[in-house]
């Protein structure tokens, strides 16, 4: 026993160490408190839009608006075309990532007309390797509160959420998986799928 | 969907035990790939003959299930929806209570007898979900949780017939999920079919309720087998707490010029 408990105390000792000398580095640009204020902006907007009763249009509007403000919208573009990325020209990718944004507010705009009624609440945040993972709880009409998760990077000088999970789903996994299936579809037309793209839902 | 089998308990527990022998000898043999895997790998050696019963599962929620469930949800007025969900959550508790006695769980274990004495006295037999209102929530656990916390791997990919997408511990978790519900042993029959009617008609209102992220799955997207396959996958591994997804993206890692 005695030899655990040194051995868990002497890694709970390093940690600390390797915590105290690894912060200051990162946390200038970003820490827990700033990954958390990122979210708590990003749920206050998306509660706002939800508790609005606008249009259905108009609410994608609205997603598609916080979408570009807070999410890394260039590295979720780039993930989900996948492999794909490396033949495509930079007018395809780029034409993608705008034709992407759209598909996406829609998207997961519908989910959260869903909430209707609803809210998410920030609950914690911790680092992971070089991001930060923000937990939330999204409170339903009749169900169990379930969990939501957006990380955020500041991989391109600002804090944005790169990923989001519902319930564990990843989105960054769904939309490769969707976004490879429809080239596949068209037998490797990145052009079609991004005209189709517009259509998708 | 489960308990849409379970629409007759007997036959249902019968055809069970008999398939559970060759169930455990099928999990202890049945393969798995060796390296270590993320939240999103995928281990489907039974892809072809999944794809079919995906088509089936289609076709039966496109005729049957998704026509009932939006009707369902029309019709019957939101507070007793929630009601008749509540009712058949709070039945199958007792069951929950031994998965997490299984598990080791105590304090789990504790938690859900205390919503489950709440909601029966104080939420008039479970109709109301007044633990939640003291933020007692549901710990939630089943036997295919408890083969995953027993160290049993998670096995091939499969997709059921009606009950949809499962992995081969999964499914033989719900099979012997069919026994460990104390309340089965203990109610009359006429009041068991009560319950069992209401976990269906609480399976099918959700199919309405959730009916256009459903669609969007089942009929929207390019490839929905493979969609519903991942979907499936990482939120029963995010339900098990199996591995860290938070970590298996690195952000700074792709090329992202031109996008």
């Amino acid at each position: 026993m005695i030899k655990y408990t040194r051995r868990a105390a002497t890694g709970l000792i390093s940690a600390a160490v390797a915590t105290f000398t690894l912060v200051p580095t990162t946390a200038s640009a970003l820490d827990n408190a700033s990954a958390k204020k990122l979210v708590d902006a990003l749920v206050g907007e998306i509660n706002r839009v939800i508790a609005s009763g606008k249009s259905e249009q108009a609410m994608f509007n609205d997603f598609k608006r916080i979408f570009a403000k807070y999410g890394d919208t260039s590295y979720i573009a780039a993930y989900a075309m996948g492999n794909d990325g490396r033949r495509a020209s930079n007018a395809q990718k780029k034409k993608f990532s705008a034709e992407f944004q759209t598909y996406i507010s829609r998207k997961y705009g519908s989910r959260f007309r869903e909430f209707i009624g609803g809210r998410l609440q920030v609950e914690s945040v911790r680092p992971v390797k070089s991001w930060f993972e923000v937990k939330t709880t999204a409170f339903l009409r009749g169900e169990s509160p379930f969990t939501v998760t957006f990380l955020v990077s500041n991989r391109t000088g600002r804090d944005k959420f790169f990923n989001m999970f519902i319930e564990g789903i990843n989105l960054l996994l769904t939309e490769r998986t969707e976004i490879g299936a429809m080239i596949d579809r068209r037998g490797g037309n990145i052009d079609q799928m991004i005209a189709d793209l517009r259509n998708a839902k | 969907m489960e308990k849409v089998f379970k629409t007759n308990p007997y036959r249902a527990r019968r055809i069970s035990l008999i398939m559970l022998v060759p169930l455990c000898l099928f999990l202890a043999a049945c393969a798995t790939p060796e390296t270590a895997r993320i939240s999103g790998d995928v281990f489907d050696p039974y892809e072809e003959n999944n794809r079919q019963t995906h088509e089936l599962n289609r076709a039966l929620d496109t005729a049957l299930v998704r026509p009932v469930g939006v009707g369902y949800t029309k019709i019957i007025p939101d507070d007793l929806e929630d009601s008749i969900g509540n009712f058949s959550a709070n039945l199958g508790v007792p069951g929950t209570v031994v998965n997490n006695l299984l598990q080791g769980d105590v304090e789990g274990a504790f938690i859900n007898t205390m919503r489950f004495v709440f909601n029966t006295t104080l939420g008039f037999g479970g109709l109301f979900d007044v633990a939640a209102d003291f933020q007692i929530n549901e710990v939630k656990a089943d036997f295919g949780q408890t083969l995953y916390v027993w160290g049993v791997p998670e096995g091939a990919y499969i997709e059921l017939p009606i009950l949809g997408p499962s992995t081969e511990r999964a499914a033989v978790g719900r099979a012997v999920d069919l026994f460990t519900n104390p309340l089965s042993y203990v109610l009359p029959s006429p009041d068991k079919y009560i319950g069992t009617a209401a976990g269906v008609a609480s399976k099918v209102g959700d199919r309405g309720r959730y009916a256009e992220t459903v669609d969007s799955v089942l009929y929207n997207s390019a490839d929905s087998y493979s969609q519903a396959r991942g979907i499936y996958l990482q939120n029963r591994r995010f339900e098990l707490g199996d591995g860290d997804a938070a970590e298996e993206i690195n952000p700074f890692d792709l090329n992202t010029e031109g996008f």
